[in-house]
């Protein structure tokens, strides 16, 4: 029953949105370069079905891989700041001031320095967009930690590696999910930023893009959805990955 | 008996923004092997500073600190710690608590003889069947007595205690002053109790030292010279109460007042 509830609610949830986004278009009787309407998507898919695959897997894995090297990058900057002073000091600001900026105005910078490089830009951006909340978390996570911690593995005589891999890297996990949760949906963000604006682009980002150029409205709305899937399964992917890994933070429910 | 802890004139001082602030001023205190030694003070004297230095987790500014016939200087292996914040580790089960010193202690013991020894304390604890729980599940007083588990499980000579019943309602308190016992009796250590309380100190202790307010000196050392195997009413006799209240009078000489005012 219980299981049942879980599976059933969301899916009526979306039924009903789809069906209330049908009759908004219905009822205005919008053209669809205005708004395209859910029964127009499925054709649009159909059609594309090839593009499609091969677009969402150059998004997945441009994604996937701009957040791989963010972890740990940003797993680096978190740990030195955690563990010196002086360097959170020095980084705290250059950070802070690095994340300021709209990643937007990056694109054509990148775009200029590597030129034609695609693959390597988009990554770049996924990279550059995501790594903040992780070194930031991870820093918190370790400098916030309680003497105590260090001190029942220190009187033992216990060398710094063995407290980071025993104490401290466990106890930061938490956090470091918490700010995965936000990476990864910014990773996506970065991706598609530069396939968009990017001439002869590949992945979603650019198959939107050509979907606009060719006044082809009910593809842009399919990509739109289709990035959405996207973006939930990589969320879900990160939960399953927190569930294994930190799952001993979640109080038992009573 | 040798003295298995020895503190010879220990001064220390912090460095703070206004200057430094001394805490310990050549503080002189003897611990014979297995005996239990229960350190009295007015709140903010140096007393968790002292559990520091036996640890070998800081150097004194001056004076010597030696175990076992050798100088502190650095954490060696054979010391337990206990605070008043258990400080188990919440991704561990209990018994994965209680085993950890042994991982850094005895990294070639086999698995099988560690979870033996250790669930061997948790039963002598109370603690079976508990082995399996997270930190989060269980009381306040049954997380403290797994991480006294974890003091000793790795068999040290010296257990350092800073506070360890603290936070703790009274009667859960005076459970563990008995499990405290019976572990003693178990079990050979020598131990240092850093406390509040007055009849804690005599409940546990076979001496206790008083400290005076900052910068703390050696005030006054009481012997207790109770049965070892006492039980809590032994508080309640005009020997003990003797004791408690000539510790009462110092306590109010280590805070600055005389002994007859309140």
């Amino acid at each position: 029953m219980e299981t049942l509830q879980k599976i059933a609610v969301p899916l009526i949830a979306v039924a009903l949105f789809l069906l209330a986004w049908e009759a908004l278009v219905w009822v205005n009787d919008w053209p669809n370069y205005k708004m395209a309407s859910p029964s127009d998507l499925p054709p649009a898919f159909w059609r594309f079905r090839w593009l499609f695959l091969e677009m969402g897997w150059q998004t997945l894995w441009r994604t996937v891989l701009g957040l791989a090297l963010a972890v740990v990058f940003g797993t680096l900057i978190g740990m030195i700041m955690g563990f010196s002073r002086i360097a959170r000091d020095g980084l705290y600001p250059l950070l802070v001031g690095f994340n300021a900026i709209p990643k937007a105005t990056l694109v054509p910078v990148i775009a200029l320095i590597f030129i034609g490089q695609h693959d390597f830009n988009t990554v770049l951006m996924a990279f550059l967009i995501s790594f903040f909340p992780i070194a930031v978390s991870v820093g918190i996570g370790l400098s916030t930690l309680e003497p105590e911690y260090r001190d029942i593995l220190r009187s033992l005589g216990a060398s710094r590696l063995t407290i980071f891999r025993k104490i401290a890297l466990p106890k930061t996990l938490p956090e470091f999910f918490g700010a995965l949760k936000v990476s990864v949906t910014l990773a996506f963000i970065g991706t598609n930023l530069v396939e968009i604006v990017s001439p002869h682009g590949r992945g979603l980002g650019a198959l939107f893009k050509s979907g606009e150029t060719n006044g082809d409205y009910p593809l842009m709305f399919a990509v739109l959805i289709a990035l959405a899937v996207l973006g939930i399964v990589l969320y879900y992917a990160v939960l399953v990955l927190e569930r294994i890994f930190a799952g001993w933070a979640e109080r038992p429910q009573s | 008996m040798a003295n298995l802890i020895e503190i010879k004139g220990v001064t220390h001082a912090y460095r703070t923004k206004a200057g430094p602030l001394p805490v310990l001023d050549g503080l002189t205190i003897s611990v014979p092997e297995g005996e239990f030694a229960a350190v009295v003070g007015p709140s903010g004297c140096g007393k968790s500073t002292l559990t520091r230095l036996v640890a070998g987790l800081m150097k004194p500014d001056q004076g010597e600190v030696w175990l076992h016939g050798e100088r502190v200087t650095t954490p060696r292996k054979t010391v337990g710690m206990a605070f008043q914040n258990p400080v188990l580790l919440e991704w561990r089960t209990i018994l994965e608590n209680v085993i950890l010193p042994l991982e850094i202690v005895a990294p070639s013991m086999p698995q099988k003889d560690r979870v033996a020894r250790a669930m061997h304390l948790l039963d002598m604890v109370g603690l079976k069947g508990f082995e399996g729980k997270r930190p989060s599940e269980l009381s306040g007083g049954m997380r403290q007595r797994a991480s006294l588990c974890r003091a000793i499980v790795h068999k040290p000579d010296v257990l350092i205690m800073d506070e360890p019943f603290g936070a703790l309602d009274n009667f859960t308190r005076e459970d563990l002053w008995q499990t405290m016992r019976d572990l003693r009796a178990a079990e050979p250590f020598t131990a240092v109790l850093i406390t509040h309380d007055l009849r804690e100190s005599v409940f546990l202790g076979d001496q206790v030292f008083v400290l005076s307010g900052r910068p703390a000196r050696t005030q006054m050392v009481l012997a207790v010279d109770l049965p070892a195997d006492r039980t809590l009413d032994v508080l309640y006799q005009p020997k003990a109460q003797e004791m408690l209240h000539t510790l009462r009078d110092q306590i109010r000489i280590a805070q600055g007042r005389d002994g007859g005012a309140h």
